[in-house]
């Protein structure tokens, strides 16, 4: 349900090595992305635990997306295979309950690639914003 | 019925404590009631002619107890373990957390166990294996590990709507009361000092509020004890609101069998848990949906 003027609340981790980087060259070339995207940085992606995931849409986030570097290019070598592993029971058990998978998105972004990271963001805020608020994790007492 | 006798159990835990193999026996004791049985230590042979019992209702798994039982007492401990409690036996070894010197193992043959109200345990029903993965002694055959249709209700549930999903857990979730028994008595959960026992979680607040709060506790629980889940079916049997907390679990070891190779926790000592694990080809996040297709 689209409520007049909304604009969902998105959260992305973001690593420090790739991803943030990417973020800085989206800017540095001038390519916009929605406001709505509040990027927390991450020291590795594997530094998510999914208990962050799992607040931040508790404290009203209506959509999480994590960018790490691509499998393999992992700055501590090994961290983002397993946020790989992690990520995809996460996701799969958050379907399971019922929450609209479009809310939840992993996406390997690195250094260079500033306009797939503006890209990703763009297509992410529209499909969140056309789910609309997320009111199936929320939990009113966390909420400010 | 159990095909094998309660005198058995007592005249084996009796001998083993009289030769000094060992000094505590640890088994299920009788309770107020028939079918409330809880696991107990006995120290002394006339405690055990009198008090120990093994019948239908001797569904706790005992290895949890051994976590802080090896470290406490002094001496060898005899534990009984059915075949489903092997697993998690193994599990714990795994993961280091008692000392296998200080634990005799008894298996013990299961014919399956019921609750309360005289019903198979969901877990007996769907049973996964009758074969003891570990044992230093054995009572009764060895069976084999059987194929269950365990995931059929995970299945089921796949089947339906998110909508519909979301309503069946809806539903479920908010029956629940945050007694914490299913993270007590998990034999995956041994952390020391658990995320739930913060003071400043709010659960004392869970009267006041209507929406769908208790989710976020049980994703969270369900997680935790990805990989290393044995499939021991305690958390349904012991949650007084009869919620099917096994579905969570069941869902997790499905997902990693499908996505990451069959996997049984505990099935032998040290393997590594898939989430501890990785290759450099496992699947993406977005490729587990059907149809996912790659966005961007």
């Amino acid at each position: 349900m689209q409520v007049e003027g909304y604009r969902p609340l998105i959260v992305a981790f973001c690593c420090n090595w790739c991803s943030y980087a990417g973020a800085d060259l989206a800017g540095n070339n001038r390519l916009s992305y929605p406001a709505d995207v509040k990027i927390i940085r991450v020291p590795c992606s594997c530094r998510v635990n999914p208990m962050f995931i799992l607040r931040a849409f508790q404290r009203g986030a209506d959509g999480v997306i994590l960018c790490g570097c691509h499998p393999g290019d992992c700055h501590y070598t090994t961290g983002n295979f397993y946020t790989r592993r992690r990520m995809a029971l996460l996701f799969s058990m958050l379907d399971y309950l019922g929450i609209e998978r479009e809310r939840t998105r992993v996406e390997w972004v690195s250094a260079a690639e500033g306009a797939k990271f503006a890209a990703t963001m763009n297509d992410f805020a529209r499909k969140v914003a056309e789910l609309g608020e997320n009111k199936r994790l929320e939990d009113l007492r966390c909420k400010q | 019925m159990q095909t094998v006798s309660r005198d058995l159990l007592v005249n084996k835990a009796a001998s083993l404590l009289n030769d000094g193999t060992v000094q505590t026996v640890l088994g299920w004791r009788k309770g107020l009631f028939d079918y409330d049985i809880t696991p107990a230590q006995f120290k002394t042979e006339d405690d055990i002619r009198k008090n120990f019992e093994w019948n239908d209702n001797c569904g706790a798994n005992l290895s949890k107890y051994l976590v802080k039982l090896t470290r406490k007492l002094e001496g060898r401990i005899l534990v009984f373990l059915k075949p489903c409690d092997t697993y998690s036996f193994n599990q714990l070894l795994t993961e280091h957390r008692f000392d296998r010197e200080k634990v005799y193992a008894v298996g013990v043959h299961c014919d399956g166990m019921k609750d309360a109200d005289g019903n198979e345990l969901e877990r007996c029903y769907n049973c996964k294996s009758k074969k003891h993965v570990v044992y230093d002694e054995l009572i009764g055959e060895e069976g084999e590990v059987l194929e269950s249709k365990r995931f059929e209700d995970v299945e089921w549930l796949e089947s339906l709507t998110p909508d519909e999903r979301f309503a069946f857990w809806k539903e479920q979730f908010s029956k629940c009361i945050r007694c914490n028994a299913c993270r007590d008595v998990c034999p995956a959960c041994t952390c020391e000092i658990c995320v739930f026992n913060n003071p400043n979680s709010g659960i004392e607040n869970k009267a006041p509020v209507t929406s769908f709060e208790e989710q976020n506790f049980h994703i969270i629980r369900a997680f935790h004890v990805a990989g290393r889940c044995t499939d021991c079916g305690e958390c349904s049997r012991v949650c007084p609101q009869h919620i099917p907390l096994h579905l969570l679990n069941r869902k997790h070891i499905k997902d990693i069998n499908e996505f990451y190779g069959e996997y049984q926790a505990g099935a032998e000592v040290g393997q590594r848990a898939p989430l501890i694990n990785y290759t450099p080809d496992d699947i993406e996040p977005y490729e587990i949906f059907d149809g996912g297709e790659k966005n961007v």
